[in-house]
């Protein structure tokens, strides 16, 4: 089922006189392809839970329109649009064993759509098996793992083949290593069942990794929408291009005069087909080539070999930001002082913005 | 060596935690566990006398009196009647006012407060109050009649008329009394239930009711539990209720309770009896032992079966 968000805004009243009301969500205008697993990414507070809670019906926005298909669901209540909804902290019912957490759902099923207890046991094991507990239906929530806990959670959303399934930051109570496997899974289960999946999340590699599509969003407001790849080789603005990738984007204060860029004196590239003037200046970390008398000149601070990367950290006065990372394949790596070290800079890897709207200038 | 060492830190050890228990120990030993025992023996020496400490013999003398005393068995029947009523009716009323009290938003404090007053109001002062609500007198009938007769119906005497009227007074003084603790512990217990819970009830379309009864019961159910252990122990020491409402001479009357009996043979008019008290005290402690035990048992099968 598509989902499409037109002008959707949500505005949080001003609680007392002293506070201020909170525009949480500003007209988000967006679809989502059906079919597709959508990452909803930006920092805390930016406001990606409502859009959840708006979309399955547990906030009611302020204005604009939610449609599932061609359906205008945005005065539908909460249980009969067909949402699933897998909590944070998973929101497990404590007092019952897994497999009555999974029926749940199905026993509130009225009339023509009423299932006896056979069916809706059935249905609870195909669930249970696609999310693998199906060995766990006897156990309490108590007795179990996070991981394990993260699944029935997704079992219990999906059990009543929801048009649409939503989590909000699946991956958060979980430790480093299953967070890696989790992932993997909710990956698996959504390609499995094919139902249009949007999660929440503030970390961007794991959104990058398995997402479909990635909606960035900062302040309530929405940024782009794209292909992980595509967000991360061509964001629309600086602050996405900070937001994705890790080590970040490194940011420079740059100038371009004559169709030349410079970063302080160091002219790093030429050919910039835009106006001369100031401007900030991202590149990857992948973007800088170690080289005798590369263009641009750094003070060295430190080499950190982090598995198969090496990266070198070093300075310079027009950065923002405490360093500069930058990755370098081991074999590249030739060090002749210990103090300064000087790159030739990638064009691909270079991106332009404007320094007062931070908005990216394409320059070719 | 390191043997001997480890062990002769355990005894240190234990001393040490023995230490800190021991103010503790020695006050319950003394002010519980010591009279305890000395009515236990007590209840078991026929005719003593408190002011020679003389008795006549060893038995079950004692025991077979009380139990054969129409003023303790009225007070047995009292007790229990109070007891299967006021328990129940007490909860079930505080868990919907409860649940009244959490789901209003305006006045919320206002209303919880209203609703604790009774709980740091004198015993007496409302026994007092209730006298003027049910009494009789040669000069009015008492607020309650006078909204009988309004509704064309005889008044009664509640004080001092038939046995049943009197038990109806006494009953609901004894759930007005306890229900602002109840209401106040209940509405605490439904507040800690995380609201996460209720949301997801919702996405998935459930019911009010199967909210109530599959996700809120079950989860104050430990509290729930306590305030009726507490409220049977509580109801089968009722004293002080019965004398607000209907003065000291309770055999009288014929609203007695054990507690009441007990203290009657101590101290009352027919006093001067402590192996009979003491008999009956044990017959009392045996009472709410069992009670107990029986609602432990309940509420370890009920919780196997959820």
């Amino acid at each position: 089922m598509e989902v499409r968000l037109e002008h959707l805004t949500k505005i949080f009243p001003a609680r007392d006189k002293k506070s201020s009301e909170v525009i949480a969500v500003n007209d988000f205008d967006f679809t989502i392809p059906e079919g597709k697993l959508i990452g909803l990414l930006g920092p805390s507070g930016c406001g990606k839970s409502t859009v959840l809670y708006m979309i399955c019906g547990l906030e009611k926005p302020t204005s604009g329109k939610i449609y599932f298909g061609e359906d205008d669901v945005t005065d539908i209540p909460s249980e009969k649009r067909g949402a699933g909804l897998v909590f944070q902290n998973y929101a497990l019912y404590p007092h019952l064993t897994v497999r009555q957490n999974i029926t749940f759902p199905l026993e509130n099923l009225k009339g023509a759509e009423k299932l006896t207890k056979e069916q809706r046991n059935q249905k609870a094991e195909e669930a249970a098996k696609l999310v693998q507990i199906d060995g766990l239906m006897d156990r309490k929530p108590g007795e179990m793992s996070g991981g394990q806990q993260q699944r029935v959670a997704i079992a219990r959303a999906l059990v009543k083949m929801p048009k649409v399934l939503l989590m909000d930051e699946p991956l958060s109570n979980l430790d480093a290593r299953l967070r890696l496997q989790t992932r993997e899974e909710i990956k698996r289960i959504q390609q499995a069942t094919g139902i249009t999946t949007i999660f929440v999340t503030h970390d961007q590699e794991e959104a990058m990794s398995i997402s479909d599509y990635i909606v960035v969003m900062k302040d309530g407001i929405f940024q782009q929408m794209d292909e992980p790849q595509k967000v991360y080789d061509d964001p629309v603005n600086l602050f996405v291009a900070k937001f994705l990738g890790t080590p970040a984007i490194n940011v420079f204060e740059a100038s371009v005069k004559d169709k030349k860029l410079y970063i302080g004196e160091d002219q790093v590239l030429g050919n910039v087909n835009i106006k001369d003037g100031p401007v900030w200046c991202g590149i990857r970390p992948e973007g800088f080539i170690l080289k005798d008398d590369g263009a641009l000149k750094c003070s060295l601070t430190g080499v950190n070999v982090m598995g198969r990367d090496t990266s070198i950290v070093s300075t310079n006065p027009n950065m923002t930001g405490i360093n500069i990372r930058s990755i370098i394949s081991a074999e590249d790596l030739k060090l002749n002082s210990k103090d300064s070290v000087r790159f030739d800079i990638k064009r691909s890897k270079t991106l332009l913005f404007d320094k007062d709207s931070e908005v990216r200038i394409y320059y070719d | 060596m390191t043997k001997s060492g480890v062990r002769k830190e355990g005894i240190k050890g234990t001393l040490t935690g023995w230490l800190y228990l021991l103010p503790a120990l020695a006050f319950l030993g003394f002010f519980m566990i010591y009279p305890l025992i000395d009515v236990f023996i007590y209840s078991f020496e026929e005719g003593f006398n408190s002011a020679s400490q003389t008795y006549f013999g060893i038995g079950t003398y004692n025991y077979r009196y009380v139990l054969r005393d129409p003023y303790f068995l009225q007070a047995v029947k009292n007790t229990f009647i109070l007891v299967i009523i006021t328990v129940p009716v007490s909860t079930i009323l505080s868990l919907l006012i409860s649940l009244a009290l959490n789901s209003i938003e305006k006045l919320k404090k206002l209303f919880q407060t209203i609703y604790f007053l009774p709980y740091v109001t004198n015993t007496l002062a409302v026994g007092l109050v209730f006298m003027i609500l049910f009494q009789k007198t040669p000069y009015t009938d008492g607020l309650v009649n006078i909204v009988i007769k309004a509704f064309g119906m005889t008044p009664v005497d509640f004080i001092e008329g038939p046995y049943w009227a009197k038990m109806l007074v006494l009953c609901v003084y004894v759930i007005w009394i306890v229900m602002p603790f109840k209401i106040l512990i209940l509405t605490s217990a439904l507040a800690s239930v995380n609201p996460i819970y209720y949301k997801a009830a919702r996405i998935d379309g459930t019911s009010k009711p199967r909210i109530f009864f599959k996700i809120t019961l079950p989860m104050i159910s430990p509290i729930i539990f306590y305030l009726v252990i507490t409220g049977f122990i509580g109801a089968f020491k009722a004293y002080s209720d019965a004398v607000a409402i209907f003065g000291t001479d309770l055999n009288a009357s014929g609203m007695n309770t054990i507690v009441g009996y007990v203290y009657d043979m101590l101290y009352g008019d027919g006093g001067g009896y402590p192996s009979y008290a003491s008999a009956a005290a044990i017959i009392l402690f045996a009472i709410v032992l069992t009670i107990t035990v029986i609602n432990l048992i309940v509420r370890n099968r009920t919780a196997i079966e959820e």
